[in-house]
């Protein structure tokens, strides 16, 4: 008798998050920062979430880390309806979700030492108590590049770089599958950068640890991330694997912002797409798609309906006129 | 004799220096060069390298306890170091325009925008109060600010990051100066309002014959809008020439590092980048011989006797570094 050829179901995400939405309300009306945001995350994999000013992308880190309530939709992690979770499951959950902050000065309690900040989480989490706390803290320093010396130190003896250093320390240390990195190299220097992108690289490498990376720079985050989606006014307008985004993005609005990077290689320019004015205030999002007064090729459908994401798993964009 | 561009402003070995507890830090230690008449310079280097206290120096603006103790600027041919204060009030914000990086803390938050940008018109044009509103507006439509009449009367905290760097161009291109120091003007914003702003700076620029001492740790931004490049490190000058040659060759291993560090889009993904090791050195604590030596992948026993002097290649292109010939 033959057997069944095996079936290969594919793992299912780490990550999943459908319909999110974030209204905040305000005197005037309603911020609506985040607006109907889907997406998957597979474990190890790197999301890059790219955004202008308002376009509502730390709030979205916020929401997936359940920081900020959302006004609907769902966030399901590691098989688990993150939103259903009372404060005690929810703490649980935390452990294996943790985030990285854009500040590396603002981020760190001036009055611990770093010992105490890595540590922190492995103390609230009851991982680990005494020798064996400092034994993980010196560990999690040592994989960032840092000396355990530094764990006596405190935030402001530190440079930028280090400080960065210590957030992602800080992170590692409970052993998450997920980390949400906020901006976490655009207050650095170039070079220090590319030491911090290298490290998250790495460390992705060696600990399979998903990265939710949201950015405004373009070439960071196509550098480190294998999918990236592009944020506009609180949704997401192309979500595609990184190398075709680039190569041949769809939306108008992906288009101007590819051909704002400043380019140091005058072969990778290109032609300038001027956008008119400036990005509306998500109080006052427009009607239909959000883009529709700032985009050259705008019809009438684009007034009045709202385009849904739509395509292949390796490109989906949200446009009427230039679907996939 | 050779016809050559009118030279705006030649500094020469400038020093400005900060008095510290633990000794004196030497932000900008001999720092020469020359900008034309409406010539870009892009000043370029990492946090630290002393890029920003050079622009401030130019029009005698180092904060206190720093202050310039040594060189020579010389400004469409006068001696800046030298000139009585109050020559200097009328340079600053008359032919030499200054913008800054955050424009919120830049602009009287409890004036109009509109009242600022004729107070410069004003004090530097000798414009009566009539006038000087009327070149206000002109100068909110120059920076493409639409509904300018109206505009005028809005307060800082108002408009948004863009729209207020454009009132902060405005208000230092009032008085049609020669030479405008931008200092990061665009690092907080958006990239597509960044890439609006140079637009505009570019236009201005064309339009008023202006030159431009651009300030900035993007690359990209000067390979895009400056014909002449000067790569800062430790208080020196590392590298300067021609903004496309420097970028596309460059000679001083820093630079080098500094190109090999940035992800291109459209590189190959996963890749390492390359990093420089290290960090920046202590001002106060600078290494023997190059300054850069502690983090040199061309490092020679010589570079940690000698301090490489900035030299001039045939090309125009000059570098302090024992390792590049001339």
């Amino acid at each position: 008798m033959s057997e069944p050829a095996a079936e290969r179901t594919p793992a299912a995400p780490l990550l999943s998050v459908r319909d999110l939405a974030k209204h905040f309300p305000v005197r005037g009306g309603v911020v609506h920062a985040v607006d109907g945001v889907s997406f998957d995350l597979a474990a190890g994999e790197t999301l890059g979430i790219v955004g202008e000013s308002g376009s509502g992308k730390t709030t979205l880190g916020r929401l997936v880390l359940r920081l900020i309530e959302p006004t609907r939709g769902s966030v399901v992690f590691a098989g688990r309806d993150l939103l259903s979770l009372d404060r005690r499951a929810l703490r649980s959950a935390r452990r294996s979700m943790q985030l990285v902050f854009q500040d590396p000065f603002g981020a760190l309690n001036p009055r611990l030492t770093i010992g105490a900040i890595v540590g922190e989480g492995l103390t609230i989490h009851a991982l680990a108590r005494g020798a064996a706390l400092r034994e993980r803290v010196a560990a999690a320093l040592a994989r960032v590049g840092l000396r355990p010396e530094v764990a006596m130190r405190y935030p402001h003896e530190l440079s930028g770089g280090q400080r960065q250093r210590v957030g992602i320390a800080r992170a590692l240390a409970v052993e998450p599958r997920l980390i949400v990195a906020d901006e976490p190299v655009s207050a650095l220097d170039v070079s220090i950068q590319a030491q911090i992108v290298n490290l998250l690289q790495d460390l992705q490498q060696a600990l399979g640890i998903a990265y939710l990376f949201i950015a405004h720079d373009l070439r960071v985050v196509e550098h480190i991330a294998r999918r990236v989606a592009i944020m506009y006014l609180g949704r997401i307008v192309e979500l595609a694997d990184s190398q075709i985004l680039y190569a041949t993005p769809r939306h108008p609005y992906t288009r101007a912002l590819l051909s704002a990077v400043p380019a140091i290689d005058p072969g990778e320019r290109r032609e300038r797409i001027r956008l008119r004015g400036e990005a509306p205030s998500p109080i006052t999002v427009p009607s239909g798609c959000p883009f529709h007064p700032r985009c050259a090729a705008a019809e009438a459908r684009c007034r009045s309906e709202v385009p849904a994401l739509l395509g292949s798993a390796d490109h989906q964009v949200a446009c009427h006129v230039f679907p996939v | 004799m050779l016809a050559t561009q009118a030279v705006l402003l030649a500094v020469d070995n400038l020093q400005t220096v900060f008095p510290t507890a633990a000794g004196e830090a030497r932000a900008v230690d001999g720092v020469s060069f020359t900008l034309d008449a409406g010539e870009t310079l892009g000043l370029v280097g990492e946090s630290g390298c002393g890029k920003t206290m050079t622009a401030l120096s130019m029009l005698r603006l180092v904060p206190p306890p720093g202050r310039i103790v040594g060189g020579r600027i010389e400004l469409a041919g006068r001696d800046v170091l030298r000139l009585p204060e109050r020559a200097m009030r009328a340079l600053r914000g008359g032919e030499v325009g200054m913008v800054f990086q955050e424009p919120m803390t830049a602009l009287n938050p409890v004036t109009t925008v509109g009242a600022q940008i004729a107070e410069a018109a004003a004090l530097h044009g000798g414009l009566s109060r009539a006038a000087a509103h009327q070149r206000a507006i002109e100068m909110l439509r120059m920076v493409e600010i639409a509904e300018a009449e109206q505009r005028a009367d809005a307060y800082p905290h108002q408009l948004s990051g863009g729209m207020r760097q454009r009132i902060m161009l405005a208000i230092a291109l009032a008085a049609r100066p020669k030479l405008l120091i931008a200092d990061e003007p665009t690092t907080a914003l958006d990239v597509t309002i960044q890439a609006q702003i140079l637009d505009l700076l570019a236009a201005l620029q064309r339009q008023l014959g202006m030159a431009v001492l651009l300030v900035t740790h993007d690359l990209g931004v000067v390979a895009e809008r400056a014909e002449r490049v000067a790569i800062m490190y430790a208080g020196r000058i590392v590298e300067s020439g021609a903004a496309r040659d420097v970028l596309r060759a460059p000679r001083h291993p820093y630079t080098r590092g500094l190109l090999a560090s940035i992800p291109r889009v459209g590189a190959a993904r996963g890749e390492r980048l390359t990093a420089i090791p290290g960090v920046v050195p202590d001002l106060l604590h600078l290494p023997s011989g190059c300054r850069f030596r502690d983090r040199c992948s061309e490092a020679i026993a010589d570079c940690a006797r000698i301090d490489p002097p900035l030299i001039g290649h045939a090309d125009g292109r000059c570098t302090a570094c024992l390792r590049v010939a001339t």
